[in-house]
């Protein structure tokens, strides 16, 4: 699926990334946990969590991702917006807790990768 | 190719930072044509090094050598070291704090996940001196 139709299963709105919203992604991982998501390194393309610190993008940066989907209503601040928008990651945040959103996403079609 | 060193100073306890010297060496490894599945052991163990480094060391120096067949990641820090190496190792086991936690951390991977993706990781600490740890990958 593309990163625009995450977007609209998730019904999340787009913080930044705007045009880099056809980039297609067949994987995700879910975890507020960054350890775990560089310790599980499987290809995903999509992160979702409801972590909003720098860190989570520099994980996703280092794991060569192409999106993070904040969940639980969070909204990242400036300096993270920055760091991904200057890396070409998409980010976009959801009212849906992490279950939900990881549930809606697997039910279309994304896998956790190999 | 000839040798090629980078050095980073890494500050201790910004977490705002933390990462970045592991995103510089990602970029110059691309740069210089290095293979990304070889890039990506290499930037995941060095990450985790580099947290470790920020979170309990004060900092430290992270050099990276890169040889024909050989990355070397060098993690030199003078932090508290290691009490048990062996403890350390061990997946789930952490001595971080909640605040360390809050920021994704602290699951106890660090330094198993460096052990995981490197092709010989070497640890040298002293309690109250500090920590030197070696990862090499091969190219």
């Amino acid at each position: 699926m593309t990163l625009r139709e995450v977007a609209n299963i998730t019904q999340a709105q787009i913080i930044s990334g705007q045009e880099l919203l056809d980039t297609e992604v067949i994987s995700a991982c879910g975890s507020d946990m960054m350890s775990d998501v560089l310790a599980h390194v499987k290809n995903q393309s999509v992160l979702v969590t409801g972590l909003i610190n720098p860190q989570v993008v520099r994980t996703a940066l280092m794991m060569d991702m192409k999106c993070i989907c904040f969940v639980r209503g969070k909204i990242p601040d400036e300096k993270v917006i920055e760091i991904a928008s200057e890396n070409n990651i998409v980010i976009m945040a959801t009212k849906n807790t992490m279950f939900e959103a990881c549930g809606k996403l697997f039910s279309r079609g994304l896998r956790g990768g190999d | 190719m000839t040798e090629i060193v980078w050095r980073f100073d890494v500050e201790g306890n910004n977490f705002e930072l933390a990462g970045h010297a592991s995103q510089q060496t990602k970029s110059r490894l691309k740069q210089i044509g290095v293979n990304n599945d070889i890039i990506r052991k290499v930037i995941i163990a060095m990450y985790e090094g580099e947290i470790n480094m920020v979170i309990h060391a004060n900092g430290g120096v992270a050099t990276v050598t890169v040889q024909p067949n050989l990355i070397t990641v060098v993690l030199a820090d003078t932090g508290k070291g290691i009490e048990n190496v062996e403890l350390a190792m061990k997946e789930g086991y952490s001595t971080a704090t909640t605040e360390i936690r809050e920021l994704g951390f602290g699951a106890g991977m660090g330094l198993p996940n460096m052990k995981k993706y490197s092709d010989d990781m070497t640890i040298d600490t002293t309690v109250g001196e500090g920590t030197t740890i070696t990862m090499k990958f091969k190219i």
